[in-house]
């Protein structure tokens, strides 16, 4: 029994928590890019949090019920309806076989996930049914006619708390870091908090590409030109090449890289940089 | 800074709230640490990134990076480096054709005949130092010196898998097809990744490696 995808809309992946443990096989984690949002949209139809969804970009997703089941829509509040009325955000809401879900694009965020009660019950691959943009791993980007199959929900005997949800929509999105690895291959890494900075359109989910939006604030100048012998990555990591324009990792970061890493931002933030729009401006502030 | 057991300067360098990275110097001495972190199966850790001069770990939420930091330390310097590695290994073989369209370029570039270029590929045993760019790509070192060379200038936007190739002072086979930089020697048959298996990367980091040749491809 089946949800069909009638529409995608501009990018929908098949997304749970992740691949762990892979780092011998040359594997990053993947796995949602805001993980609050996801495990949220899970619990609230009573999955484990780290249940298959599906990580929605902007919208755009139309999706057909094949029988009855609940869904939830969690993360970026993409304006929602079900059959023509409006469907309600952040709760579990019940579809009868035949009904049709559709997604706007959202005001707000980048990124909603729709979970459905039973999970999608989609083959793993090392232990996760993430698509890993950067790898190539996992399953392909869903498209028009798609099936996807829903499991057995399970009944639940004790329902973990909710986080909050992402917040979203601050015009200037406040992101706390932690300098280094390699804060002193730069002349001026302080240059990274001073002022703002704006979420370049060239974004998706191995990083966040970033660009002063305005000219006269200091750039991040490398004292060291030459390449670092390859080293490894972390989620968060904001890694600058020589044109100074730097990347924040997110979910399908490489495992390793030659380019000095500046700082990285807090694990607690991640979700919040996840759901930054081309365009957002936002600052960073040092936590050590 | 601290001195570990070996007389040999360790540091650990912050990576965010949930990673520290620890600087080695070498990838040999990378492979030994990492091996020595693992045997001793510390619950806190998540992962392990070892690389050409560092080991990144990665920790769960809630421990504290200044004391695990230490502990690493005192770790990493009881592990020592890798250069007195003695023990028996098994060699995972690879037999090579070396056919690659940058074999004459690699000739040039080191100043060997193509046959010097072949006996000097096969003519020692390689090690998996660390693995990255890609799943199952493992960078291998251990090779001669004099077959250094560089990247080539314009990466190829398509290498098929099975691709033996050198670049730096490594060596490495291209597991699937993905672009590269790397000067292509030579082509294996052998399957390096198979994500139905366990594990999926043939090459971990540690693993020995010997290339053979095989076939005429060549041996002029």
């Amino acid at each position: 029994m089946t949800l069909t995808v009638l529409r995608p809309g501009p990018l929908a992946l098949l997304q749970d928590a992740g691949r762990r443990g892979h780092a011998a096989d040359g594997v990053g984690r993947s796995g949602a890019a805001d993980r609050t949002a996801h495990a949220r949209a899970n619990l609230l139809v009573g999955n484990a949090p780290g249940a298959v969804a599906i990580e929605v970009t902007l919208g755009g997703l139309a999706v057909r019920a094949e029988r009855e089941l609940t869904v939830a829509i969690t993360g970026a509040p993409a304006p929602a309806d079900i059959d023509g009325e409006p469907a309600e955000h952040d709760t579990a809401l019940p579809l009868v076989a035949g009904q049709t879900l559709r997604l706007r694009t959202p005001k707000v965020g980048l990124r909603s996930y729709l979970a459905v009660a039973g999970g999608i019950a989609v083959a793993p691959v090392l232990g996760s049914a993430s698509t890993d943009s950067l790898s190539k791993l996992g399953p392909a980007p869903l498209a028009k006619g798609d099936e996807l199959p829903i499991g057995a929900p399970t009944p639940v005997t004790c329902r973990p708390a909710l986080s909050d949800p992402t917040p979203l929509g601050e015009p200037v999105t406040t992101l706390r870091v932690m300098f280094g690895p390699r804060d002193d291959w730069f002349t001026d890494p302080a240059a990274l908090t001073t002022g703002e900075w704006q979420v370049s359109p060239q974004s998706n989910r191995v990083g966040v590409r970033l660009d002063r939006a305005d000219p006269d604030q200091p750039a991040l100048r490398r004292r060291r030109n030459e390449e670092i012998p390859s080293e490894g990555m972390v989620l968060g990591a904001i890694q600058v090449p020589p044109s100074g324009q730097p990347v924040l990792f997110l979910a399908d970061h490489p495992l390793t890289g030659g380019y000095p890493v500046v700082a990285v931002v807090l694990d607690d933030d991640i979700d919040r940089a996840a759901q930054m729009r081309p365009g957002q401006r936002l600052r960073f502030v040092a936590a050590n | 800074m601290i001195t570990g057991a070996g007389g040999r300067a360790w540091s650990v360098r912050p990576a965010g709230d949930r990673a520290v990275l620890l600087e080695t110097g070498d990838p040999a001495t990378s492979v030994a640490v990492s091996e020595a972190i693992q045997l001793a199966g510390s619950t806190e850790i998540e992962d392990l990134v070892p690389a050409a001069a560092t080991v990144l770990v990665r920790v769960v939420k809630g421990t504290d990076l200044t004391e695990f930091g230490r502990r690493l330390l005192d770790l990493a310097g009881s592990a020592g480096s890798a250069d007195g590695d003695t023990a028996a290994h098994d060699e995972l073989v690879i037999p090579v054709t070396y056919d690659g369209p940058d074999l004459a370029d690699v000739a040039d570039a080191t100043g060997l005949t193509r046959a010097q270029v072949i006996a000097a590929h096969t003519g020692t045993t390689w090690r998996a130092a660390f693995v990255g760019f890609a799943p199952g790509f493992a960078y291998l070192v251990g090779g001669e010196e004099r077959l250094t060379v560089p990247r080539r200038s314009q990466s190829r936007p398509r290498v098929p898998a099975g691709s033996v190739a050198l670049a730096g002072t490594y060596s490495a086979v291209y597991p699937r097809e993905s672009p590269g930089g790397w000067q292509l020697i030579g082509s294996t048959d052998a399957s390096l990744w198979d994500e139905t298996a366990d594990p999926p990367a043939a090459i971990q980091p540690g693993r020995w490696v010997r290339f053979v040749a095989t076939g005429l491809a060549g041996a002029a």
